[in-house]
């Protein structure tokens, strides 16, 4: 509670608070924007690449390749365009979101967990895909 | 900090600091964190339709396989779209920043077109799904496609509606703080939005393809 003294940049939460007109900060530059989407282009080109030519002969491996290309493009997402780093919002954005893939796994994952386990259980003839 | 404060020391005159406009960077008063939690509850939302997918996907009934119904290469055309609405919407974003309306707005109105052009091809995509005889009641693997694919398209249908909402108030007040702050909400949507589609074209259309 210090009276303003010029410093008005240095509250919330320390970092810049550049004038509204011209504050580049926080919301990405351009060159942000072009390496964000440069890199997702290459990250989706690659595994429609692999899934339709079928250069990888194992199926497994290409589907690991897929999968694993796709987490790396979503923190290319959160990263450059969503501007998501730990300084945002004193950090609470941040916390949010590890908060939200953590619900996000156990929700995706314990389900498929499950109902895999129901099904071989209750199912053993029919509706397994044939 | 204190809203209106004055500095009277040495006599100069008194300097008042609104704390609003100040913030409006960062916290927007808490719209940006609220907003962000938001997102967060949305995308919980595509959890859940992703875990009820890959409960289903397998279920065929005896009906089409993804293999024999998806065409990758409309899939990849869409993504584009997507991707390219993306950084529009990135440039729209930083035209914003530097206080150009025009530009702002155009870069606006080209997000809306690619995002148009998404939700026309995957609408284009189900009506040949449905033509094919694929429709969602005919197995639970398309029940559980056309409601996550679908809800998916159903927000990029509400971020167009929000587009043409800001393109008119962009053009009755400019670039206020108002509008700025909800520019900044509409760009994280729209991106969360690419984010989505991500586990969309690898886990529904390249698995299913793979499978």
């Amino acid at each position: 509670m210090s009276a303003p003294h010029a410093h008005t940049r240095d509250h919330a939460g320390g970092h810049d608070g550049a004038p509204p007109p011209d504050g580049g900060h926080g919301h990405g530059s351009r060159r942000g924007y072009v390496m964000g989407f440069l890199l997702s282009a290459v990250l989706t080109a690659i595994p429609f690449w692999l899934v339709m030519s079928g250069a990888i002969a194992s199926v497994q491996a290409t589907a690991i390749i897929v999968v694993a290309l796709a987490f790396v493009q979503i923190i290319v997402h959160t990263y450059f365009f969503l501007h998501l780093n730990p300084k945002a919002e004193g950090g609470w954005t941040m916390l949010a979101f590890i908060f939200t893939v953590i619900i996000i796994a156990i929700v995706i994952a314990g389900s498929l967990w499950i109902m895999f386990h129901l099904n071989s259980n209750m199912m053993p003839m029919d509706g397994m895909g044939m | 900090m204190t809203t209106l404060s004055p500095t009277a020391e040495d006599g100069a005159p008194p300097v008042f600091y609104q704390t609003e406009a100040d913030e409006h960077d960062h916290s927007a008063g808490g719209t940006t964190l609220g907003f962000w939690i938001y997102l967060m509850s949305d995308a919980l939302i595509f959890a859940t339709l992703f875990a009820t997918y890959g409960v289903l996907s397998t279920s065929y009934a005896g009906g089409p396989a993804p293999s024999q119904i998806f065409d990758l290469k409309l899939v990849a055309l869409n993504t584009a779209m997507l991707l390219i609405s993306s950084i529009t919407c990135g440039m729209a974003m930083i035209a914003m920043e530097q206080g150009q309306v025009r530009s702002t707005q155009l870069w606006l109105a080209i997000t809306g077109l690619f995002g148009a052009a998404f939700i026309g091809i995957e609408l284009y995509e189900f009506t040949e799904l449905i033509h094919e005889g694929a429709t969602p009641m005919r197995s639970g693997f398309l029940s559980g496609f056309f409601t996550l694919v679908g809800t998916h398209g159903l927000h990029v249908f509400s971020g167009l509606i929000w587009i043409c909402v800001m393109l008119v108030q962009l053009g009755q007040r400019g670039l206020v703080m108002e509008n700025r702050r909800r520019l900044m909400c509409l760009s994280m949507f729209w991106h969360l939005l690419d984010v989505v589609w991500i586990g969309v074209f690898t886990f529904v259309y390249l698995l299913g393809v793979l499978r």
